[in-house]
């Protein structure tokens, strides 16, 4: 049975509020999820606040002028600062995406919330352990796997055969969508998620690849495939727009084909 | 050597915090409705078991059926079957890969409320006038 509440050790308490930057006009506030492993408290929500005029458009550049200019112990990842990485998601304003990509007047909010992505592991402050997420990335083997012999140049492939790879190459593995899938906070250990499923699907769907009825097998599992059950959370977070749900609706309707 | 204390690291929040999307609160809607729905089963149970045990427990039950407080638990049996119903299809046209886009699966989504409302009246509208 799924835990709706958190447990004891996770609860999170006010925080500290630390101060206003002097002389600005332009203040925004951001109310931003802490945990550190070595002080043994539970989490706690700290309150900053930014000088607009003197940081950049979006909430990477706040959570950097933050680090820079008020509290240096503020621990995030990032690196890329451009939607290619994955590095800086979290749960901004209540939705899982990119801190670089989304703009601090796009959060229309005078306390913008941060949080880690949601029911993980926390390692501290906006850092989640994503080892099990990569695991299951790497449980569907995201390969290409061949039986005839290795052709002398490249492995060929028409432009329409390449087309159907579009709207799945461009996934980044942030999490995004795993982490904001009830059915993988209540069954995570099990049910491999949206990111996951979109890469399975990404190889069964390419041309070149001759282990579709491999990959069915391993997938063909009442928790690893079939604990979706189209919530779309997955879809509707998407920092790159992708449509995970759809991509496992595919894979299902995969199982039934070779099924029938 | 001293060994590295690493407090138990917390679970970050999540439903406490995730904000709602039409998908997910009609998901959630669907499980609930479908729970209930044993309820109205159960209902509909005890109306064929007066009606196998004779006048007076039929009356009995006819007249608790019949009672503001028995149209109250009808009405609201319907409108859980009605949304269960809808939300049925609606899975059901997802699962055949249709209505995922952004607009469409928001709309679908609406529309299971939406629907279920319309439909809860119109039954019960046609209900009083034709009976």
């Amino acid at each position: 049975m799924a835990q709706f509440t958190l447990p004891k050790n996770s609860k999170y308490t006010e925080g500290k509020t630390w101060p206003k930057p002097a002389g600005a006009s332009n203040i925004q506030e951001f109310r931003i999820y802490r945990w550190n492993p070595d002080d043994g408290a539970n989490p706690r929500i700290d309150t900053y606040y930014i000088d607009r005029d003197d940081c950049g458009p979006m909430v990477l550049d706040a959570l950097i002028w933050i680090k820079n200019n008020v509290d240096s112990t503020l621990v995030f990842r990032r690196s890329c600062r451009e939607g290619i990485c994955g590095s800086c998601a979290m749960n901004i304003m209540g939705k899982n995406t990119l801190a670089c990509t989304l703009g601090i007047e796009d959060c229309e909010s005078d306390s913008i919330k941060i949080y880690p992505l949601p029911h993980m592991p926390v390692l501290k402050d906006l850092v989640p352990d994503l080892t099990s997420f990569f695991a299951q990335h790497a449980s569907i083997q995201p390969w290409l796997q061949t039986e005839t012999a290795e052709p002398e140049t490249e492995w060929r492939q028409t432009p329409e055969e390449r087309s159907k790879l579009d709207g799945l190459y461009e996934c980044i593995l942030c999490a995004c969508c795993t982490t904001s899938c009830p059915s993988y906070w209540w069954n995570g250990d099990r049910f491999l998620g949206p990111a996951a499923l979109l890469q399975a699907y990404r190889w069964l769907i390419d041309s070149r690849d001759e282990a579709t009825g491999e990959r069915l097998d391993n997938l063909h599992d009442p928790f690893r495939l079939y604990r979706c059950h189209t919530i779309m959370n997955c879809a509707n977070t998407c920092p790159k727009g992708l449509n995970p749900a759809k991509a496992i609706a595919e894979v299902k309707k995969m199982m039934v084909a070779r099924a029938v | 050597m001293a060994e590295a204390k690493v407090a138990p690291r917390p679970l970050s929040p999540h439903l406490q915090i995730y904000r709602w999307s039409w998908t997910m609160a009609m998901s959630v809607a669907h499980r609930i409705t479908g729970l209930a729905l044993y309820g109205g089963i159960a209902l509909f149970a005890i109306w064929l078991v007066a009606l196998a045990s004779g006048p007076s427990a039929f009356d009995a039950v006819q007249w608790f059926f019949g009672s503001p407080l028995g149209y109250l638990i009808l009405f609201g049996y319907t409108w859980i079957l009605m949304h269960h119903m809808l939300g049925g299809v609606r899975h059901l046209v997802w699962d055949f890969g249709h209505g995922m886009e952004a607009a469409q699966r928001i709309n679908m989504a609406r529309f299971t409320l939406v629907g279920s409302v319309v439909l809860t009246l119109a039954i019960w509208v046609t209900a009083f006038l034709a009976f």
